[in-house]
């Protein structure tokens, strides 16, 4: 098993025509994936890499069968493109897109409370189920089929992760990058629920990040109720306050969101925090035993 | 983005936010003029710079009349203003506001900004306006007020009464402010706002409430949307190495320390940051290529990098997915030959053919050092700085 996406997903990509969306379409369906079409209002009726187009989402989920979607679509678009997917009912909506306007992501909120669909994202490297399924840009090559979920606030740092484990021979269930905007669907705690409803997942990669309280509130998750054991990681230990790094939501403001406030949390929770970005696997393999 | 005092309170202004009558003046000259135009018998010269705590610094003085306001303002116009918050360097002062003087009867604290847990804009008050809010937070926490706004509703009024009978304020005053704060929260989502912060809210003796200082700041991903916003921009606040970055898109942030790093993605860039300074030594910046650099990219990002003069050796750590090593590596290459890098270069990279991508660097004949971790990359660069 593994969580959100497996051999039984139907992708559809919002925003398939454009540039992002063909690339990443191909990549997920050369992983395995089964993609089932693409919306792009406009151009529905054509057909695009050998994939049918629709004009609106709901026209893909009734013709298709669609339970997931990825968004590709640009930030002035994307809060609509989401608010979109929520309406059709489709079960899942991952939003790759990064710079959506906080005001519209307000909206976009609003709009999804009391429906049915969980957005991923936006501005993450989406989710990828290792030998399965993925939706968004973790590459599927450095990923191996194991017993390890990662759940994780930043691109890159989520694939350097994958790597680490994949070296020392642990694979992964699922990866999920949860973005680092300040407002985001799927939260930390959300994800671990997830984790810890699958019984192939055995251990936690937790990725966070300077800003917000999202990783004092998941320590407070873990101690009440979370189980499995989880390997920590916080970067930005060393960014001063007061700037914002790269992200929209990694900003250390009025002395709150420091790493060390968040390490220390996850550690009080009995969470396996590591100083440095090179030992998450080592930890893991450490946790796991041999 | 952040913006000037003045240009705060004019946004505000144009929203109905009561405000003090002003004027910007950028010499001593046009500060004296407009002291004569407000006709105001006491007024207030107000440095103008991206950083709280001026009125410490000597950024905030009182004149009693047009020649003293213009030697004022002739002293600080080109000064270098240093407060809490500008750091030792401090920053120099280009323009000052000219503010009519107030009877001031109450110093109170408002401001709007996103909860993220709660994922809704919370307005937050306090009777114990004019002093760092952090700090009335820290050791009076009952004295802060939080109101959060429903996102379809918007601000309510009886949220608004109940932060001015909180606040102590009645009658007329809290009247005032129930159309004050629906005014403030018009213009934080019209604007796209990220963050509006009016300390001290002032009660006047004569029962008026007025934003006597305004801190203003703009979501970045919304400004497409806010030409005239825009426009408020002041370059002259900002590190002139940032603000060549942003014209390629690169999200740079200059550091004190002299190990210059090129990362791709925000939170690798922060953990290669991290382990630097674990392995000893200290970043000079923060620098994120982004997923898809170019060859031109690369170029760019060295340019900046080898600009501030204090990097020693330089780190790139590269986690290519869709980016490719062997299109970093040709990358990397062209720059170094065209700039000619004068310092050592740790490289480490991970990913699509990667091997190929190593074989490049070894075969170009140029002075690399690699890395198969992030780790050893860090000992490694730390030891070329110079550090341990």
């Amino acid at each position: 098993m593994a969580v959100l996406l497996d051999k039984n997903t139907r992708l559809i990509v919002q925003g398939l025509t454009g540039r992002e969306g063909t690339f990443h379409a191909k990549q997920a369906a050369a992983y395995g994936t089964t993609v089932v079409g693409g919306v792009t209002p406009g151009k529905g009726g054509t057909t695009h890499e050998g994939w049918p187009v629709f004009n609106s989402v709901d026209d893909a989920v009734h013709e298709t069968g669609a339970n997931a979607s990825v968004i590709f679509v640009p930030p002035p678009y994307a809060a609509d493109a989401i608010m979109e997917a929520a309406d059709a009912g489709i079960p899942l909506a991952v939003c790759i897109t990064e710079g959506i306007p906080v005001v519209d992501m307000l909206k976009a909120m609003t709009f999804m409370e009391g429906t049915s669909t969980r957005l991923v994202g936006p501005n993450c490297p989406g989710v990828i189920s290792a030998g399965k399924a993925k939706a968004g840009i973790i590459p599927g090559h450095i990923c191996r089929e194991g017993r390890v979920g990662i759940v994780s606030k930043s691109g890159t740092l989520t694939y350097e992760a994958i790597h680490q484990l994949t070296r020392l021979g642990m694979g992964q269930t699922t990866c999920i990058g949860i973005g680092g905007d300040p407002l985001i669907g799927t939260t930390f705690i959300d994800a671990l629920r997830l984790f810890a409803a699958d019984p192939d997942t055995d251990a936690v990669i937790m990725i966070g990040e300077i800003g917000g309280a999202a990783e004092e509130e998941a320590a407070e998750f873990i101690t009440r109720e979370f189980k499995k054991p989880v390997v920590g990681f916080i970067a930005g230990q060393t960014a001063p306050p007061g700037r914002r790094m790269g992200h929209a939501g990694a900003i250390i403001a009025g002395g709150k969101g420091t790493a060390a406030e968040k390490m220390a949390a996850l550690m009080q929770a009995g969470v396996h925090v590591v100083k440095s970005p090179a030992e998450m696997g080592a930890k893991m393999r450490e946790v796991l035993g041999p | 983005m952040k913006i000037h005092e003045y240009q705060a309170k004019s946004v505000l202004a144009r929203f109905g936010v009561p405000v003090p009558r002003g004027e910007v003046a950028f010499s001593a000259v046009e500060a004296g003029k407009a002291v004569r135009r407000l006709g105001s018998s006491v007024v207030v010269v107000k440095a103008q710079i991206h950083a709280g705590g001026r009125g410490k610094g000597g950024g905030v003085r009182l004149a009693r009349s047009a020649d003293e306001a213009e030697q004022m303002a002739r002293q600080m116009i080109g000064m270098t203003l240093v407060t809490h918050q500008t750091g030792p360097e401090g920053r120099k002062v280009g323009r000052v506001l000219i503010e009519e003087g107030l009877q001031i009867d109450r110093e109170l604290y408002l401001s709007v900004l996103i909860d993220r847990a709660a994922a809704c804009p919370v307005v937050i008050a306090s009777a114990a306006g004019g002093m760092d809010i952090e700090e009335v937070a820290a050791k009076e926490p009952h004295k802060i007020l939080k109101e959060y706004v429903d996102r379809g509703t918007g601000i309510v009024p009886f949220q608004a009464r109940k932060l001015a009978f909180g606040m102590g304020l009645d009658g007329g005053p809290a009247q005032k402010l129930v159309k004050l704060l629906e005014a403030v929260y018009r213009a934080f989502i019209e604007t796209d706002a990220s963050l509006i912060e009016i300390n001290p809210l002032i009660l006047t003796k004569g029962g008026d409430l007025l934003a006597l200082d305004a801190k203003v700041s703009f979501d970045d991903n919304a400004l497409y949307r806010h030409p005239d916003l825009r426009d408020l921009r002041d370059l002259a606040e900002e590190d002139p190495l940032e603000v060549e970055a942003s014209k390629f898109s690169l999200n740079y942030i200059r550091l004190d320390g002299n190990i210059g790093c090129m990362v791709n993605g925000a939170g690798l860039a922060m953990a290669t940051m991290d382990i630097i300074k674990l392995a000893g030594g200290e970043p000079a910046n923060f620098l994120d290529v982004g997923g898809g650099a170019s060859a031109e990219q690369i170029r760019n990002a060295f340019k900046i990098l080898m600009s501030d003069k204090n990097v020693r050796a330089v780190l790139i750590n590269i986690f290519g997915g869709i980016l490719r090593c062997d299109v970093l590596a040709q990358g990397v290459i062209a720059a170094v030959r065209e700039l000619g890098v004068p310092v050592p270069i740790v490289i480490r990279m991970e990913g699509t053919n990667v091997e190929e991508g190593k074989r490049m660097l070894k075969e170009s004949g140029l002075n690399f050092t690699t890395a198969d971790s992030m780790g050893e990359a860090a000992q490694k660069v730390v030891a070329l700085a110079g550090g341990r």
